[in-house]
């Protein structure tokens, strides 16, 4: 391994801004279907190769919720608090893309513009290309990337979500849920998804009506989970103002400290990198099943059309 | 499935607050299946090109109705070239009289769509540039 660095990934662990951007785009654009020849593939996996070993050091932390949350606003506090500590900050802000034409308009920058001029941070807006969980197919690599290029803390802010988008915590170390008045009854709290993935939750416009019944809703579901190692804490906050900021900060931190402390944080790091290997073989198996497909559709197809073959078989013969 | 995708930052420099145009061209580039960074108001000429950077923009697109538009163009245009970036197109809209467009294509700046240019005209001019620089 030694003495044959990517230019690319050495000036990107030198710090350099622009090859940390491409090194993410390359990651985006990586292809699975049946145009990209697994080119780009090829080349993600010889960069992320190089990464690794400068990876693991960083602490993840996802913000989730509703569209209209107060994500991008709660974000945006949070980097001036981790900013305030010396820590270098990496955000990657998911914005939705459109199914139509593929297009989006990527704003949660607008709210965090601010910090844009200072060096210690780095801020990249990723669109979700048609992923569903929450988080776009590069969010997983551009956070490795952030990670090995020195960023103490990645903030992962997803992408305004429902019930089940869950798949930042296959990514983050902490994730927060952020949930604000006004957007159900008690029962909407009781159900499994979202709800059950937070390791703290925000409170976030908690000085609109109706904050307190969120909070009595979140204890009475937290109530279900008593005897857990960890307990969720419930923050509240005002996004707008920086209202309550510093006492979730605590809370991240009391909640990094456990993770660090026992088994938890291991058993999860674990978890994580087995979901990534099991993602990297999904993906290129997929890649090499598709080529193998295109090349022979037609031909295929005819037999399935003429009833010579059924698709159960068809599928079987593509199969490494 | 998963092309290569254009990505912009529009930005809006300096105290004027119309950002009409701005959001419009943005829906617009949005539509043609881009990706639009919009980082809203009153941005620094450094600010704009450290979102391009760090984006990995294909190119800038200023609007600016202020007047200023000698200045920006300049100030954006020198900045990226400070910082390796020349390769990141800049160009713009708004109300600039024609009389000023030959000097800032000059500088450096790729196009200058003037009021009442179809969005389409912008749209191509884009996509045709981005291929080209490759």
């Amino acid at each position: 391994m030694e003495g044959s660095v990517h230019p690319l990934t050495e000036k990107a662990l030198n710090g350099d801004a622009r090859s940390i951007a491409r090194l993410i785009s390359i990651a985006e654009n990586r292809g699975v279907g049946p145009t990209s020849q697994g080119k780009t593939e090829g080349e993600i996996a010889a960069l992320m190769k190089e990464l690794y070993p400068h990876t693991g050091k960083a602490w993840v932390i996802g913000v989730t919720g509703s569209p209209g949350a107060g994500k991008s606003t709660l974000t945006d506090k949070l980097i001036e608090y981790f900013r305030a500590t010396g820590s270098k900050v990496g955000v990657l802000a998911v914005d939705p893309s459109s199914p139509y034409t593929g297009g989006a308009i990527l704003a949660d920058r607008l709210r965090m513009q601010r910090h844009t001029d200072d060096s210690g941070v780095f801020m990249r807006s990723l669109a979700t290309r048609g992923s569903l969980g929450g988080l776009s197919r590069g969010t997983r690599e551009a956070t490795s990337i952030l990670d090995a290029c020195g960023f103490d803390v990645v903030l992962i802010e997803t992408v305004g979500v429902g019930q089940s988008e869950i798949d930042v915590m296959r990514v983050a170390d902490t994730v927060c849920v952020v949930l604000v008045p006004g957007l159900g009854d008690d029962i909407q709290a009781m159900k499994a998804g979202i709800m059950e993935i937070a390791d703290i939750f925000v409170i976030n416009k908690s000085d609109k009506p109706g904050a307190d019944r969120v909070v009595n809703e979140v204890r009475a579901v937290l109530d279900f989970l008593k005897g857990r190692e960890w307990m969720p804490p419930i923050a509240r906050t005002v996004a707008e103002t920086g209202e309550g900021v510093p006492e979730l900060g605590e809370n991240l931190r009391a909640h990094r400290e456990y993770a660090q402390k026992g088994e938890a944080g291991k058993t999860r790091e674990r978890d994580r990198l087995s979901s990534k290997i099991e993602d990297i073989l999904l993906e290129r198996l997929s890649a090499s099943v598709f080529r193998l497909w295109e090349s022979r559709r037609s031909e295929i197809l005819q037999d399935v059309l003429d009833r010579k073959l059924d698709p159960y078989s068809a599928a079987e013969m593509l199969l490494p | 499935m998963s092309e290569k995708k254009i990505r912009v930052v529009i930005a809006k420099p300096g105290l004027d607050g119309h950002d009409r145009g701005a959001k419009v061209i943005a829906r617009a580039l949005r539509d043609a299946g881009m990706e639009i960074i919009y980082t809203g108001l009153r941005q620094t000429p450094e600010q704009i090109v450290t979102t391009a950077i760090q984006e990995d923009a294909d190119a800038i697109g200023i609007s600016i109705l202020s007047g200023a538009h000698q200045f920006y163009f300049k100030r954006v245009i020198d900045l990226l070239k400070e910082k390796n970036a020349s390769d990141i197109l800049v160009f713009g809209g708004g109300v600039i009289p024609e009389g000023d467009v030959p000097s800032l294509l000059e500088m450096g700046a790729g196009a200058i769509f003037g009021p009442g240019t179809p969005t389409s005209t912008t749209i191509e001019w884009l996509e045709k540039a981005v291929a080209v620089k490759g």
